[in-house]
């Protein structure tokens, strides 16, 4: 190609990619740049910042500074509120897991005219609103919901027991809406699975229990690796479904992040929490690419 | 092979996937057949009728997120699915090249990025743009909702496009068509299902979306999702049952669109 032609092409090139770029520029990453520099301001006394460099915010992550005698302690509000968003998320990951896998299996197990199918009942409730898939769990643990009204009805249980607003709601919210994301990549790595290898395994007097940990996990690991950190990632900054299944008791991170925006009136730690969150998600998505690229090293 | 020995059978498997199928659909099953239910109640059955629906159906408030919801659906998708179609057109047709791998970042950016961060953002950023200029109206949320839908937009249409064949288009050029001519008369029909499923995803995307609305929205600019999340304060009635029932329909319908659209091979 002549210098000419190649130039003609870039510049078509970035005349085509402007539109997009010009959004995403607009509305994604260039106010995550603003976030940064607003978490080195100030707190204004109503919302907002004044213009005044500060590292509190930052300080006021993890550490809190008693008004009056000004000794320094770790902010245990936060901290409790990073624990819980990192346990959940982590139970969420393993709850979507034992679930996810023998599901991914089955289907990956069905005749390949039936696949399609299956996978279009487990991608429907993906696609639909996670706000309604919320709600409907929430009718479900309600004190007059109908776990309870069965339960009731049975005589097994006298009173309703309390489901909504507790850990477990979220956990339950988060594993349902977020199953899916589970069950995709695994059936991905399990689709084209050669079961010639099992057959092997069983030739060589493997138990049932030992193929499938010896010969069939192994191989669907970099799918399992995969929906961990996609259940993982979402868990972990969800806003919409503890705030509705923990009715504001039990905040996450995403909670603990709109609050500095709304009563808090501290933008400033609003906007270092969500990109301490940022980073926690960037180490999640890292360790993740390192591992699925060992995988790869390993099995050629 | 002997009947009573299957492979690829794993004790308690089947099972396992069976009540994940019920669970899976179980809470929306009986979300819908409450937004049925005669009496005040989403969990005591008191006969059919369609009161919820009446009655949402009568709220102004519900009208008015209806329309706005539609409308900044609309605006989304098309701009996501322009932008994703002349994106797509720039990152496959010719070859890698410098700063590909930011710009494909940049695209995936809103799948990344955890949505409340961008919410904080988008919430920072507008309300400086919104002091400055005094604008409060929709084109905030249009815009908001064209940025994260792009990447929705995008990966059909990329698919559909590195799956073509070349060759129509170098024949379309070799017997003098323009550019324009070539794309519009052999790529763009080619393209046309990759375009509606992305077109598709990325309404549904719009249509669903709570948490970045639910920051970037002025006063009074509620869209069906945040409308039904600011009514949880409230005592819930079958009224929220029957949005959600009609929001479901609209999503399944879109996505079994998508689905038999990505699946027609070629």
């Amino acid at each position: 190609m002549s210098d000419a032609a190649a130039t003609r092409t870039a510049r078509s090139r970035w005349l085509l990619l402007a539109p997009a770029l010009a959004v995403l520029i607009f509305a994604a990453s260039g106010p995550l740049l603003i976030v940064l520099v607003y978490s080195f301001l100030t707190p204004g006394d109503y919302g907002g910042i004044l213009w005044e460099f500060s590292t509190d915010a930052w300080f006021n992550v993890v550490f809190e500074q008693d008004f009056f005698t000004e000794e320094v302690t770790l902010a245990d509000a936060h901290l409790s509120i990073f624990w819980r968003s990192i346990k959940l998320s982590l139970l969420t990951a393993f709850l979507t897991f034992v679930f996810g896998f023998p599901t991914a299996y089955f289907i990956a197990t069905r005749p390949k005219d039936k696949r399609d199918i299956w996978m279009l009942l487990i991608i429907i409730p993906f696609w639909t609103n996670l706000l309604i898939r919320t709600f409907a769990i929430m009718e479900l643990i309600r004190a007059e919901g109908a776990i309870n009204s069965v339960l009731l009805a049975l005589g097994i249980i006298d009173e309703p027991i309390q489901m909504l607003f507790t850990e477990f709601a979220i956990l339950l919210g988060m594993a349902y809406v977020y199953l899916p994301l589970m069950v995709l990549p695994i059936y991905a790595s399990l689709e084209r699975f050669d079961f010639t290898l099992v057959e092997a395994g069983y030739d060589l007097y493997a138990s049932r229990w030992r193929v499938l940990r010896k010969v069939i996990f192994p191989l669907a690991k970099p799918g399992v690796i995969a929906g961990s950190i996609l259940v993982f990632v979402p868990s972990l900054g969800a806003y919409v479904t503890p705030r509705v299944l923990g009715g504001g008791k039990q905040l996450m991170l995403g909670n603990l992040i709109e609050l500095q925006f709304g009563a808090g009136r501290n933008w400033p730690l609003g906007a270092a929490l969500s990109l301490t969150l940022l980073a926690i998600v960037m180490v999640a998505l890292i360790l993740y690419v390192r591992a699925a690229g060992n995988e790869e090293v390993r099995h050629g | 092979m002997a009947k009573g020995f299957d492979i690829r059978r794993q004790t308690g498997f089947a099972t396992i996937a069976m009540a994940c199928f019920v669970i899976l659909y179980l809470p929306i099953v009986l979300l819908v057949v409450y937004s049925f239910n005669a009496g005040t109640s989403v969990a005591i059955w008191e006969g059919f009728s369609w009161r919820w629906y009446v009655s949402a159906w009568d709220n102004d408030q519900v009208q008015a997120a209806t329309v706005r919801s539609l409308v900044i659906a609309f605006w989304a998708t098309l701009i996501a699915t322009t932008c994703a179609v002349l994106a797509a057109l720039a990152t496959t047709r010719q070859g890698s090249f410098r700063g590909y791998t930011l710009i494909f970042a940049m695209i995936n950016q809103p799948l990344m990025v955890p949505e409340i961060v961008t919410a904080v953002a988008l919430l920072i950023f507008f309300a400086m743009i919104k002091v400055a200029t005094g604008y409060t109206g929709l084109f905030y949320l249009i815009i908001a909702h064209s940025a994260f839908c792009l990447p929705f937009a995008y990966m059909p249409i990329r698919a559909r496009l590195q799956g073509m064949d070349l060759s129509l288009e170098h024949a379309a050029m070799d017997l003098y068509g323009t550019p324009w001519r070539v794309f519009r008369r052999v790529t763009l029909p080619q393209l046309w299902p990759g375009i509606l499923a992305g077109a598709m995803l990325a309404f549904v995307i719009s249509l669903d979306d709570v948490v970045i609305t639910e920051f970037v929205k002025s006063a009074g600019q509620d869209t069906l999702p945040t409308y039904m999340l600011g009514q949880l304060r409230r005592v819930v009635t079958p009224e929220v049952n029957a949005i959600s029932t009609a929001l479901l329909a609209i999503s399944v319908v879109m996505v079994m669109g998508f689905f038999f659209l990505s699946r027609t091979k070629k």
